[in-house]
């Protein structure tokens, strides 16, 4: 299989903390990675240097096997983020907002493809609705739209279902099952809902302070720390790191 | 540069104005309400000075000029401000844009959305004041090609500021043209500063726009060097202006602003 995430020792330091202390992973396509740890882990900083908006301090990152630092725009062409903490225009209608990114990322026949993503998330009623006036489980389905408009071959998900109730939230999962599973796409998926992480991820790693302290597949990781779940595993984990180095 | 991501953006902006009837209000009402006003008290100064033979003409052409320069600075810091407001900014630098490309769709939104303000407020001086900017001839142009460079120039060094230190930066956003107004000898002649404040006033394009206006107002003459002294110190600022923006880009990326301004 391609790797089509690929980091290499990358460091990231602000000033003299270290937020990430050289870290190493792959993600092949047609996989979801889950990155799990604690607030303050050094997720967030990982995902923001994935994406280019924060500049290693050592290390290096590929992603199908493009070098980022040589080549952003390239990348950031086939790659895609969604995360709760940022949204979309809200005074602009979903439609609007889905063409403007379109012609970001410089879509070919951009209704076809407004159309079909509209159909696969059921955002077609939503299309002439004020982005702001929606409610959190239509606008997250609407920027899982945006975020799947340039038919990314890398997808990153930093909580994508964190405050959706358990119908849209169990939809979002599959259709995220489906889609990858459809076209062959690699996605790292950060959250702390272990129940998503168990069903979506078919490895994790585990990060605290910056460092990744165990991986595998969470069935083995459950397996390993002689716990039920790996909700418990993270728990143990989180709280306690020298017994596992 | 790709025209698809510049229009992209443009049409971002222009979606947003245009949905919104409050935000045209605003865009025209604050131009119309300073015209308005700056009329009554040229029309003042009018009756109680001689130094102006035509004092409304000129105080009130100084005032379009101003308030053309203030709306494309504040216009340009604006469609900035939007994105991090709306929680937008993650978006659009994961976008894959290039930073000439933001810059140039920004650069002519700002000029379309300081026109919907200016030109309400120029054809009002008419039927209220008997004023014309066209009395500048074709030298208007210059001079508001001038004022609209640096006015561009102004909004992207703040926006450099917000860029590099996040959205603390904001009030600065507001202040900058405050501060430079008194050196920009707007309304009065480069004179009437005291010296020190002179030699900071020379080395802006603004004070030589004015001078302008006012000279081909009041003596009906042109003097190019000020047309040449303004393009001069604009191509240095705006040149400036954009090494610090690419500047900003990479020191934000090191400090993690641009992750931390979508939070």
């Amino acid at each position: 299989m391609k790797n089509l995430i690929e980091v290499k020792n990358i460091k990231k330091n602000y000033g003299k903390k270290e937020a990430v202390k050289g870290i190493s992973f792959k993600v092949e396509e047609d996989e979801i990675l889950g990155l799990l740890g604690p607030n303050g882990s050094g997720k967030t900083t990982t995902i923001g240097m994935l994406l280019g908006l924060l500049k290693p301090t050592s290390g290096q990152i590929f992603i199908n096997n493009l070098k980022l630092e040589e080549n952003r725009i390239k990348i950031l062409e086939m790659i895609n983020f969604i995360s709760p903490y940022i949204e979309l225009p809200k005074k602009l209608t979903v439609r609007q907002n889905l063409y403007v990114y379109s012609k970001l990322y410089k879509v070919q026949n951009i209704n076809e493809r407004i159309e079909y993503l509209s159909e696969k998330l059921r955002i077609g009623e939503l299309l002439n609705s004020i982005t702001g006036e929606l409610s959190s489980g239509q606008k997250n389905r609407v920027s899982l739209a945006k975020a799947l408009v340039n038919e990314p071959k890398v997808l990153l998900l930093d909580e994508p279902t964190a405050s959706l109730d358990p119908e849209v939230g169990d939809f979002v999962r599959t259709f995220l099952e489906d889609y990858k599973k459809e076209k062959k796409i690699s996605i790292l998926l950060a959250s702390h809902n272990m129940n998503e992480v168990t069903r979506l991820c078919k490895s994790v790693l585990m990060m605290k302070n910056g460092e990744i302290i165990d991986q595998g597949k969470p069935i083995d990781l459950i397996e390993k720390h002689g716990r039920t779940n790996l909700e418990e595993v993270f728990l143990k984990l989180s709280r306690s790191k020298s017994e596992f180095n | 540069m790709s025209l698809t991501r510049i229009y992209g953006l443009f049409l971002r902006h222009f979606y947003l104005i245009t949905r919104s009837f409050p935000r045209i209000l605003d865009l025209v009402y604050w131009p119309s309400i300073q015209i308005t006003l700056w009329g009554f008290i040229s029309n003042f100064f009018a009756t109680h000075t001689t130094y102006y033979n035509n004092a409304v003409g000129v105080i009130l052409t100084c005032a379009i000029l101003y308030d053309f320069l203030f709306r494309t600075s504040i216009g340009f810091n604006m469609l900035f401000l939007e994105e991090i407001w709306s929680r937008n900014f993650t978006n659009l630098f994961i976008a894959p844009m290039k930073i000439g490309e933001i810059l140039t769709s920004l650069v002519i939104t700002a000029l379309i959305r300081s026109l919907i303000g200016l030109v309400p407020a120029i054809l009002l001086t008419s039927p209220l004041f008997g004023i014309s900017i066209l009395d500048l001839g074709i030298f208007l142009f210059s001079l508001f090609l001038s004022l609209y460079i640096f006015g561009i120039t102004l909004g992207i060094l703040v926006s450099s500021g917000l860029l590099r230190f996040g959205p603390s930066f904001e009030n600065i956003a507001w202040s900058t043209m405050f501060l430079l107004a008194p050196f920009g000898c707007i309304y009065y002649p480069i004179e009437t500063l005291p010296e020190i404040f002179q030699k900071i006033a020379y080395v802006l394009p603004l004070v030589y726009i004015f001078e302008e206006a006012r000279n081909i107002l009041i003596n009906q003459t042109v003097n190019i060097e000020n047309v040449y002294y303004a393009f001069i110190w604009n191509a240095f600022y705006f040149s400036l202006s954009i090494a610090l923006f690419y500047y900003s880009f990479n020191a934000a990326k090191n400090k993690g602003t641009l992750i931390n301004m979508g939070e």
